[in-house]
């Protein structure tokens, strides 16, 4: 028992000193590697922004009544819609949101105000232009608002409604998209660099000739691949710890939980990706397939893992597939502490399987390296 | 005398394809056995599978009495080897590229140091050390994937075409390392399309079509019954511009191949149809020969395409 240990990772040491001293004389590729991802959060961090505001609107106002008048200030006094441009015959309303100038359209009709005098029910068109279907649905859901608040509040002589909603966001008081999409981000750009380092780097001794020599030494398979994950998770490692530093400086997300609990739980994370990474080294013949597969993985870590949709209004089979990625867990991981402020015995689960994902894709990654030269 | 590296029936297939057919060869201790084949023909195969590294289809193989289907991992631990690719860490130094193998190969400090001083000597590298392995020219790179490759103090070392692409002072220096290293007792088996080099070898060996065809010292093979059919004598004919005459040599009867060695023409010629030879060569000395290494490989080769035929 003693002696296998040594035997399972003969070779660790070596490679592990070697490899340390690629990272350091190759000055070049490691500033490209660490600078490239907080690059992309500056670029990514700031143009993510889903708050839907001051929509740009065309209104064709043919009542012309201060009845029609106090709906629009209603209208634009809800910050979603911005009144850009009058107009004067529906043609003119279409026109401006088929060529993109306007995405809704407010048609009040002649006999607005006479009807709500009637009592005979007034209407008002709003049209909306579905292209984007999260503006559209936001466009819908506050004109529907807006009209309702009129109609209450000419039942409602005194002016006070019966029920009022006080919304109030836990955790993302202002409902940032910045606090949501940032920690998200975090995992999906720390993902891609180590996955590219780490395959790359095996990679490249396939192409140059060394990994035949390495071969017909005793290195064990388990050694190289442990041997070369030490370093490029310290990297990797050192990059989350600088990515983090720049969500908090520069996009001023908060972290509400354990700053160190983050940095802990993140190791799991890195061990899968490093771990995905050698599989995908193995598979790979040249650099350019590694960098291909590589970028492989990242469409459905942004798609799958909750970053960007729900994973409960996936179909099924998505979900499912959504449970074996990597991203998922960190990224929860990742919005528990920063924005709920979780601790370990909210978030022990995910750590759990990230875990023993990693250990999963070390061994498979040894064995599909021993196959790979049969 | 002790067998160090023996090849049993050793047959290697990939899927449909066989690698290395039924391969029966043995390498005594302190030998230089040189193999011959062209690319392809399943060399490196073979190696690999000495080695441990692929595991045969069928029959057995032991190295220094190690079976190389069970005890894989203790036999590397044994075995040099090093590829024409030379295997070595351009951006690291000399010393660190000898510093990671004797890492690699178990060598605590006290044994890495005395081995790093010892394979200095033999190489003469010392003056190198500090300088980046990409750095240097072909010849100290070969010798510094050497000096790695027997860094810790192998019985074995397979040298897959160790010599190519360097110039032949260097290719010389290697080959004196070689003898140096066999006369202490270092088995070698070293793969080369040189027959200069095959020659220097103590036995020979030719794989042709994953089937080892030849094996034996050069003298053997030189008499071999197959390099030599009955009824055909070699000859050089020394003539007054052998390049335009080759092809007139080629097409007469009586004559089964011709080649130009240097300003002569060595022909492979019906014993009893040397006299119309003479006759349609007045002017050229004709002299029966000794077939050359490449003449056998050359005159085995044609046997096997036109028996394949």
């Amino acid at each position: 028992m003693k002696a296998l240990f040594p035997t399972l990772f003969r070779g660790l040491v070596p490679v592990c000193r070697k490899e340390f001293l690629h990272i350091v004389r190759d000055p070049g590729t490691l500033v490209f590697a660490l600078a490239l991802p907080i690059l992309q959060l500056f670029l990514f961090g700031f143009a993510v922004d889903t708050n839907i505001r001051q929509v740009a609107t065309v209104v064709l106002d043919q009542s012309q009544t201060q009845e029609s008048r106090r709906l629009l200030e209603s209208f634009a006094g809800s910050d979603v819609f911005a009144l850009r441009s009058y107009v004067t015959s529906p043609d003119a309303m279409y026109e401006a949101i088929r060529s993109g100038k306007a995405r809704v359209g407010i048609r009040i009709p002649y006999d607005y105000a006479r009807r709500l005098q009637d009592g005979t029910g007034a209407t008002v068109l709003v049209l909306v232009d579905g292209s984007d279907s999260t503006v559209a649905a936001q466009a819908i859901s506050t004109s529907t608002g807006v009209a309702l608040q009129q109609s209450l509040l000419r039942v409602l002589p005194d002016g006070t409604m019966p029920v009022e909603v006080r919304p109030s966001v836990l955790y993302n008081p202002a409902t940032r998209s910045a606090n949501f999409f940032v920690p998200g981000l975090v995992a999906i750009l720390l993902q891609v660099m180590t996955i590219l380092l780490i395959a790359l780097s095996l990679v490249r001794e396939r192409e140059r000739g060394t990994l035949e020599q390495l071969e017909m030494t005793p290195v064990a398979p388990l050694g190289l691949m442990v041997g070369k994950m030490i370093p490029y998770g310290v990297l990797a490692f050192g990059e989350l710890c600088a990515i983090l530093a720049v969500m908090r400086v520069v996009f001023l997300v908060p972290v509400h939980g354990n700053v160190l609990l983050l940095l802990a739980l993140s190791l799991p994370f890195l061990l899968t990706v490093l771990g995905l990474g050698l599989m995908i080294s193995t598979k790979a013949k040249t650099q350019a397939e590694a960098f291909q597969l590589s970028m492989g993985t990242i469409l459905p870590s942004v798609f799958l893992s909750g970053y960007i949709f729900l994973i409960e209004n996936m179909p099924l089979p998505f979900q499912w597939i959504s449970h074996l990625i990597p991203a998922t867990y960190y990224i929860r991981i990742l919005r528990g502490i920063v924005l709920r402020g979780a601790g370990m015995a909210d978030l022990w689960r995910e750590a759990v399987i990230l875990t023993v994902m990693g250990c999963a894709a070390i061994l498979l990654a040894a064995r599909m390296f021993v196959k790979s030269r049969q | 005398m002790t067998a160090i590296i023996e090849a049993d029936h050793l047959t290697i297939r990939f899927g449909q394809v066989t690698a290395v057919n039924d391969v029966s060869l043995t390498v005594e201790k302190g030998e230089i056995f040189g193999f011959l084949g062209p690319n392809g023909s399943g060399k490196t195969t073979l190696i690999k599978a000495l080695c441990g590294l692929l595991a045969p289809s069928e029959g057995t193989g032991r190295i220094l009495g190690m079976d190389i289907r069970k005890d894989a991992a203790e036999i590397r631990r044994h075995v040099g080897y090093m590829s024409q690719k030379f295997g070595l860490y351009e951006d690291l130094t000399v010393a660190e590229n000898i510093a990671f193998y004797a890492g690699v190969y178990g060598l605590d400090a006290k044994r890495a140091a005395e081995r790093t001083h010892e394979v200095q000597k033999l190489t003469g590298i010392a003056p190198y050390m500090k300088r980046r392995a990409g750095q240097l020219s072909g010849g100290w790179k070969q010798r510094l994937a050497l000096a790695c490759s027997i860094i810790h103090s192998p019985e074995v070392v397979f040298l897959d075409e160790p010599t190519a692409g360097i110039d032949p002072v260097a290719r010389r220096a290697l080959w004196d390392l070689l003898f140096q290293l066999s006369g202490q007792g270092v088995t070698f088996f070293v793969t080369t399309h040189y027959m200069d080099e095959a020659e220097r070898c103590g036995r020979v060996g030719y794989i042709y079509l994953s089937k080892l065809i030849a094996i034996g010292t050069v003298a053997e093979l030189q008499r071999l019954p197959e390099a030599n059919p009955a009824g055909t004598t070699r000859v050089e004919i020394e003539t007054a511009n052998a390049a335009a005459m080759l092809d007139r040599v080629r097409g007469m009867e009586g004559v089964r191949e011709a080649t130009i060695f240097g300003r002569s023409i060595h022909a492979l010629a019906e014993t009893d149809r040397l006299g119309e030879l003479r006759a349609e060569l007045p002017q050229a000395r004709i002299e029966a020969i000794e077939p050359s290494l490449e003449d056998v490989f050359v005159t085995l080769t044609y046997q096997i395409m036109e028996a394949a035929r």
